[in-house]
């Protein structure tokens, strides 16, 4: 049986490690079990050209303390690299470009261990796939060469590795994350603003109890008991209330939802110095939010729905206990209850009432979960209650990324997904134009793509945009593809003028992105973008795509 | 062949990614109006100045944009919870002067550039000091010091001479989130103008402290304020000595225990104190790079820049990353009535019945104002002065008299200032509600 209530932490005998004082600020929004995964990760960049972006990605990789790095890079540094690359010294000029970089790099975190290649001829990436520890998830940069791309590949698909590819030139950046196949996430971190529930309209015995004790003779309470009522058991009195005198049933659409409201305000108490009570402020407050019949999440809906390729034994734990969940949903009509509870204005000895009344029964569904979950599993396999804690914690905000869509959708990372995305970007620029929003950022992803295509340095604003084409084939109307090329036209031609070089302060911020995004994946904590980011330097706004 | 012709541009190849971009117009700027020739010279003689806990991205990135001649002013010295993301400091500088060591470091990896670090607050100098720099760019930790560097750049800016109008360059950054923005003093929306993008947090009421505390923070903050204040266990709260930190954890462990709420932990009681917000490298990154960003576009003319004068034109970038990646950049409308730079007096609904004291405090919450020691004049009349003490003596009767006794009524025009912003007159035009 799990513990969900969190027992005193006896009084320290020294403060917080320093180890934890360094990372006290990113503790903050991973907690140790994101720590603790970052420290495990083992990082590969496999760096090429201007090669300032994926060390930049790396910087913020190094510094919250991943556990090991390797930068894969066949040049030497040469004058350019130090005006654009941090990383780089004058005292590097002329050596392995991987060297000096993990050098400059490893000073930021002690605690860090890194590691370069190639460090002799005989050296090649492939080599260094084979013999070093597995990979948590590799990096790669453009212009990297086609040989070593496909190794990557290789690689990523046998050992299910995410890959990751960023490409930043002139004032463009974008980067695309692949995951190895599904990937759910099932600590999302939902905002503050996200609905909490407290069940008021499918309540169990032992809070319908406490409800009625407290308001068994509510007009008769005096004052303070009656301005201390707990805003919950405002709602399930009034709510009890309204039931009888609607046929036994709820608040339904929003003119009800308003009456029910004011009927709630109507019963606060005036003829007191505040000329109201702050608890019947916060119910009625509550009224809109929590007096919504429930609707299963479209992201657990997905989970519920999604069609298994493998059979249950090969399966990761998040579905064995998602399954289990399905059943307890099935059986209940109701998802475990999450158990927490907002503050609200109460008595202290009310509201820890109240509290521990969403956690006893939090519990005891998490319990039965468990108990679903390992029957799934059968006997080989052990199922973690903390997993499943986590999971009926946070069921109503897990979320499914980079799912391939079944039937007649186009496959991920092919060109007839390519053309679709196009389609459907340039079909919301139609509405865009005449509703003064912000363009598709598209056209600017196909043109780096397209200068990666070309591979050259001096490629210019014609070739990119017949490279373009190559990549899309010639299923493009003339139409479509005029109105492609117009809205190409100037990105190509910006794009041009960096001669396939980086800016820093694109590196920069794309780096912040990507690690960003990576640390997500890592720690399996808040949610990933759905496959691309791309930005634009020159109006400063990002967009993502799924291609 | 490029079909863009390489301009003259530094001589060194080490800067040739960089002048491929700078010394061209690219395909968003009038190519008429564009000199690529003279960038790189203009941007060497660029003073440009950088500030805050965003300032080792700001400082390294401003290196690598082409700027020579950087000043940097931070007044805190280096902690090791400073370790995770500011990145030019090294567990032996720990202690030390963030300028200064950030300001060695960087001088020290790009060539040619020259930084000079200045170790004390932005508000110890002079519109006099701030008129040698052509760019401000930011990444402060309070809203205070931001509306104080908005004000004196605003005041100092006279469209009558080009040269002390300077562009104010603004980020900050929460955990997964911040914003990026670019501020022309007059030419557009403020700081000031923009004080409605930051609600202060609304403090716990004082009976929930007191008497009905139901969460860990109501403990925490009840031996911040009313323990500390009652014990006294050393003369002043020190909020980074581990001593003090600890005596109020154990201090709100207790009153948890005897309320029977559980969470409180050492981390948050630190967290509720210091009013620590999460931070990690990543986003400081994403954050000073758009910054910088936009200070290279702006120097050099190459291509299009937030904050750019005219209907429509985006000058606010936010930035969101916890739920996949969002952007939302757009124009925020200067206001008329804004207190900085704005011409009319700002409608203030007050109750005629309060007294002046009454009106004092609101000012302190008020989204529009957040003055914490405000002094008030009226048409002319001094109604309360916080300084020099004799005054304050003078006025002081004043506080107890009602805004209807002192002769207020609606459409009186009442003007506040406030030592935190030296320089600024808060205009208010009084509606009785």
């Amino acid at each position: 049986m799990t513990e969900i209530v969190m027992d005193q932490t006896p009084p320290l005998l020294q403060g917080p490690s320093e180890k934890e004082r360094k990372y006290d600020r990113q503790l903050r929004l991973w907690a140790a079990s994101g720590q603790a995964a970052l420290e495990s990760a083992n990082i590969l960049l496999v760096n090429s050209g201007a090669g300032t972006v994926g060390v930049e990605t790396l910087k913020n990789l190094i510094l919250p303390g991943i556990g090991r790095f390797v930068i894969h890079d066949n040049a030497l540094v040469d004058e350019a690299d130090l005006g654009v690359n941090f990383f780089l010294d004058d005292g590097c000029y002329g050596k392995p470009r991987a060297q000096c970089l993990a050098s400059l790099l490893g000073e930021l975190n002690p605690e860090v261990e890194g590691d370069w290649s190639p460090k002799t001829k005989n050296d090649s990436l492939g080599s260094l796939l084979k013999k070093s520890p597995l990979f948590t998830a590799i990096m790669y940069t453009y212009p990297i060469n086609h040989v070593e791309l496909e190794s990557l590949e290789q690689y990523s698909k046998e050992h299910k590795t995410p890959l990751i590819a960023i490409h930043s030139t002139g004032f463009y950046s974008y980067f695309t994350v692949r995951p190895p196949g599904t990937f759910p996430i099932v600590d999302t971190h939902p905002d503050e603003t996200a609905t909490t529930d407290l069940r008021l309209l499918n309540p169990w015995p032992e809070l319908v109890e406490f409800a009625k004790n407290m308001t068994k003779d509510i007009d008769g309470l005096d004052n303070f008991e009656h301005g201390h009522l707990p805003y919950v058991v405002i709602l399930l009195h009034y709510l009890d209330q309204w039931k009888a005198t609607h046929n036994g049933a709820y608040p339904s659409n929003y003119k009800e939802k308003t009456e029910f409201r004011q009927l709630v305000r109507d019963a606060a108490r005036t003829d007191n110095p505040e000329g109201g009570e702050e608890n019947f402020d916060e119910a009625a407050a509550a009224v809109l939010k929590t007096v919504a019949p429930f609707s299963l999440p479209s992201g657990l809906k997905e989970v519920f729905e999604y069609e298994h390729k493998d059979p249950i034994q090969e399966r990761s734990m998040f579905w064995i206990i998602a399954d289990a969940v399905k059943v307890f949903y099935t059986k209940h009509g109701s998802l475990p209850l999450p158990g927490n509870v907002p503050d609200m204005k109460a008595q202290s000895k009310v509201y820890v009432q109240l509290q521990n009344i969403y956690k006893t029964k939090a519990r005891k569904d998490a319990a039965e979960v468990l108990q679903t979950a390992q029957a799934i599993a059968g006997a080989g396999r052990e199922v973690d209650p903390a997993e499943v804690d986590l999971f009926c914690k946070n069921a109503a905000f897990v979320k499914l990324i980079n799912v391939e869509d079944g039937g007649d959708a186009t496959p991920l990372g092919s060109k007839e997904r390519l053309q679709q995305v196009l389609r459907a970007e340039m079909a919301n620029d139609q509405v865009a134009e005449m509703t003064l929003q912000p363009m598709s950022l598209f056209p600017i992803y196909l043109a780096l793509r397209g200068l990666a295509y070309c591979g050259n340095a001096s490629a210019d604003k014609t070739q990119i945009v017949e490279a373009v084409k190559s990549l899309l084939s010639d299923d493009l109307s003339s139409e479509e593809y005029g109105d492609l090329k117009e809205k190409m036209d100037n990105v190509a031609e910006d794009l041009a003028r960096a001669e396939y070089g980086e800016l820093h302060n694109i590196s920069a911020l794309t780096g912040g992105m990507v690690a960003q995004e990576m640390i997500k994946i890592i720690t399996k904590q808040y949610i990933p973008i759905d496959n691309t980011c791309v930005f634009d330097g020159i109006k400063s706004r990002t967009q993502v795509f799924r291609v | 062949m490029s079909s863009a012709e390489v301009l003259p541009g530094s001589e060194s190849k080490r800067w040739k990614y960089l002048d491929n971009v700078r010394t061209r117009p690219g395909a968003f700027v009038d190519p008429d109006g564009f000199d690529g020739s003279t960038v790189v010279e203009n941007m060497d003689k660029i003073k440009i100045l950088g500030a805050g806990g965003l300032g080792c991205e700001i400082l390294k990135n401003l290196a690598l944009s082409g700027f020579k001649d950087i000043s940097v002013i931070d007044m805190d010295t280096i902690d090791i919870s400073n370790l995770n993301r500011q990145f030019l400091f090294r567990h032996a500088d720990v202690g030390k002067f963030k300028a200064e060591v950030a300001a060695k470091f960087v001088e020290r990896r790009v060539k040619g550039v020259k930084i000079t670090p200045y170790n004390c607050k932005i508000q110890d100098f002079d519109e006099e000091f701030y008129q040698q720099f052509q760019i401000v760019v930011c990444g402060l930790d309070s809203i205070e010091a931001r509306r104080w560097i908005n004000a004196t750049l605003v005041n100092m800016a006279n469209y009558e001479n080009p040269d002390s109008m300077k562009p104010l360059i603004d980020g900050g950054t929460e955990g997964f989130k911040g914003q990026a923005r670019v501020i022309l003093p007059t030419m557009g929306s403020c700081i000031e103008c923009q004080l409605d993008m930051h609600a202060p947090r609304a403090a716990v009421p004082l009976c929930t402290l007191a008497s009905i505390p139901r969460q860990p923070e109501h403990c925490i903050e009840w031996a911040h304020v009313i323990a500390w204040d009652k014990e006294k266990p050393f003369p002043q709260l020190d909020k980074d000595d581990p001593e003090h930190i600890t005596w109020l954890y154990q201090k709100a462990l207790e009153r948890a225990k005897e309320f029977n709420i559980s969470g409180v932990t050492y981390s948050s009681t630190q967290g509720v104190v210091k009013n620590i917000i999460p931070a990690i490298a990543a986003t400081n990154s994403v954050i000073a790079a758009a910054c910088c960003n936009e200070a290279l576009k702006i120097a050099s003319s190459c291509a299009p820049f937030l904050g750019t004068p005219g209907e429509g034109e985006p000058n606010y970038m936010m930035y969101s990353g916890n739920d996949s990646i969002y952007t939302y950049t757009f124009k925020h409308e200067q206001k008329e009535d804004c207190p900085v730079c704005g011409m009319t007096a700002r409608v203030l609904k007050v109750n005629p019945k309060w007294t002046l004291e009454e009106l004092i405090e609101s000012f302190a919450t008020l989204p529009e104002a957040q003055l914490k020691k405000p002094s008030v004049r009226a048409e002319g009349k001094t109604l309360y002065m916080q300084l020099p003490p004799s005054l304050e003596e003078q006025t002081r009767p004043n506080l107890e008299k009602t805004l209807e006794e002192l002769g207020l009524t609606a459409g009186t025009e009442i003007a506040v200032t406030d030592p935190a912003f030296v320089g600024v007159v808060f205009n208010f035009s009084l509606r009785f509600a």
